[in-house]
């Protein structure tokens, strides 16, 4: 009896593993599908870009890059991610907590508001902005008489930019948390640490991959913005342009070169960002 | 004796203080034009600087914003702080005294000629050799025609463009409105597309390459030209156009608030000094001084210029065409 069921038991797995296998054909080609709309979409745009930027050579990619209107439009784009990311880091984690941890009325319509910058139009996040503080805004009169600059000045700029990347260190961290539960942290709290000890020693450890890849997101984000600040800039040349605005301006001044390069420290700083998130997910897995 | 030593230090730091102020004062003025006068102030704004420093010894510097004409107006009614503003049609800049009083009622009079320092028209670009043999507005209004322009609503370059084929209408149709609206509608119907501002529709036409035919101003075309070779492109100059007025005028209100009134109107007026005019003329713009007009008139082929007052000047115009449910709206709606 035995002797005759163990071989058939054995095709029966053959069988199983080949059922659930795809053909060599399928694999192949969904690879070659997958590879090449990579390559159209991204690498080749992603070459153009640095083939554009030194198209008149090194000299006139550094020259384009060394104008005053570029260096101001690089120093306000770091500006606005050294405000907004450390801002959006310390919402996003005490959003997620909140979350996670209690249990209020409102908590999903919360879970949904925190959506809310990505599900709108990046225009119309500006337009918010322009409603509320722009002369003719709710609180345009009084900002005037205050002398108050917002809307078409840098504080402006970096409002837009917060409304814009506010959910990317939540929405990292708030599926984490809630697989996680809280047990480390009941334990942590009932063997005698304070609430505060128990966040920097049990929390932020098991969460700290996860704030470091939203961080990484939302700084992306927050330097590449293109829409919301393009309708609260006002577009002054060496004062309000950011590096994504600045290239648009020198497109249109048709300083291709100018343009590129500008493009093209926005392109480094894509790579960058990949090349983090994969060490990032890599540490993740193999923690 | 101690206190006599802090009389005249404090004296000295005044007066160091003063005279710092008299010497050498840094200023910014903020000017907010429309798209295609990009290459005029960049050329324009480092001659005035020089000459203000030498007339005052005052450093200013200028600062540019480039759009759409009625977007930017749009900008300083919300509160972008212009201390002047170099527009494409009168409109725009009257609303900053219709809607805020930014500006007084008459501002229009405060400066020669209108308050326009430069003029120019309306004129077509067709790629090199002229494929389709576009001659005329009655060529670009044909069924096969891909034609470019910005969109009426934000740009006052086409506001312009609009007007001019309107006008040409009305003249080979015996003043027949009708058949105007009839005609710019199967205009607009041709067009493959409606950018914001004129600078844009130029990138769509140059280096997109969409459309066989791209309406712009004259200064935008002959630029294209400069910029990209007269073996791509060739302008076609139509037997009718309008006289496009842009005016400028100082943003009273906010260079009062800034202290720039008077760097300000200098600013301005001296767009109409010889030197300004020469910059006017080189950027292919019609100087309004004769002498100069004269100079660079050879730049340009003769035609037939129609006026803003044959429609009752730019209230009434814009009213009747480019208000929500004008005749814009109208045709435009029912020709997509």
């Amino acid at each position: 009896m035995n002797t005759v069921t163990k071989p058939l038991y054995k095709d029966k797995i053959v069988a199983q593993q080949r059922a659930l296998q795809d053909p060599d054909w399928v694999k192949w080609s969904l690879i070659t599908i997958a590879l090449s709309f990579i390559s159209l979409f991204i690498c080749i745009p992603l070459g153009l870009v640095i083939v554009q930027a030194f198209s008149k050579g090194l000299e006139a990619y550094w020259s384009a890059l060394t104008q005053p209107d570029t260096l101001a439009a690089i120093k306000l784009t770091l500006l606005v991610a050294v405000v907004t990311v450390p801002l959006n880091t310390v919402f996003g984690v005490a959003a997620a907590w909140a979350i996670t941890r209690f249990d209020f009325k409102g908590k999903s319509f919360l879970t949904t508001l925190i959506d809310l910058p990505f599900s709108v139009s990046p225009v119309i996040s500006g337009l918010i902005f322009v409603l509320l503080f722009g002369a003719e805004g709710w609180f345009g009169e009084w900002l005037m008489e205050h002398d108050v600059k917002i809307i078409f000045a840098v504080p402006g700029i970096i409002l837009a930019t917060l409304f814009i990347t506010f959910p990317f260190v939540a929405r990292q961290l708030i599926p984490l948390m809630q697989e996680m539960g809280n047990q480390e942290e009941e334990a942590a709290l009932s063997l005698g640490a304070g609430g505060w000890k128990t966040f920097w020693a049990v929390t932020i450890p098991n969460i700290k991959w996860a704030l470091l890849y939203g961080v990484l997101l939302c700084n992306a984000r927050a330097m590449g913005e293109f829409g919301a600040v393009s309708v609260v800039s006002g577009h002054i040349r060496g004062m309000t342009n950011t590096l994504p605005l600045h290239v648009e301006v020198s497109y249109n001044d048709y300083d291709v070169v100018g343009a590129f390069a500008s493009a093209s420290i926005l392109a480094a700083l894509a790579i960058v960002t990949l090349i983090l998130k994969t060490a990032l997910e890599w540490k993740q897995t193999n923690r | 004796m101690k206190n006599n030593f802090l009389t005249i230090v404090f004296a000295a730091v005044l007066a160091a203080l003063a005279s710092n102020n008299a010497h050498s004062k840094d200023i910014n003025l903020l000017n907010v034009s429309y798209d295609p006068t990009r290459e005029l102030y960049k050329e324009y704004n480092p001659v005035f600087a020089s000459y203000w420093k030498a007339k005052t010894g005052d450093t200013v510097t200028i600062n540019q914003s480039h759009g759409g004409g009625g977007k930017q107006a749009r900008a300083v009614l919300e509160g972008l702080e212009a201390d002047v503003v170099t527009l494409a049609i009168a409109y725009d800049i009257d609303q900053l005294y219709q809607k805020r009083k930014l500006i007084p009622e008459n501002w229009q009079t405060l400066l020669p000629n209108n308050s326009s320092p430069y003029t120019s028209t309306i004129v077509f670009i067709v790629r090199k050799g002229n494929p389709l043999g576009i001659k005329d507005w009655n060529d670009i209004v044909k069924p096969d025609v891909s034609i470019v322009t910005p969109n009426p609503k934000t740009s006052g370059g086409a506001r312009w463009n609009f007007l001019a084929a309107w006008g040409y209408a009305l003249k080979h149709n015996n003043n027949d409105e009708a058949a105007a609206k009839e005609f710019v509608s199967k205009l607009f119907k041709n067009a493959a597309v409606l950018d914001t501002g004129a600078r844009g529709a130029t990138t769509s036409f140059v280096e997109r390459e969409i459309g066989d035919v791209l309406i712009t101003w004259e200064n935008e075309a002959y630029m294209v030209l400069n910029e990209f070779g007269a073996d791509k492109f060739e302008i076609v100059t139509p037997s009718l156009s309008i006289l496009t007025e842009p005016p400028v005028a100082v943003v009273e209100d906010v260079a009062r608030k800034h202290g720039t009134t008077e760097v300000a109107t200098e600013y301005l007026k001296y767009l109409y000094s010889k030197e300004g005019q020469e910059i006017i003329g080189k950027n292919f713009y019609r100087p309004t001084d004769p002498e100069i007009a004269a100079k660079y008139a050879k730049q340009f082929k003769p035609l037939e210029l129609i006026k803003i007052d044959q429609f009752g000047g730019w209230n009434e115009a814009q009213n009747k065409f480019f208000a929500d449910e004008g005749v814009f709206d109208q045709i435009y709606g029912a020709g997509k």
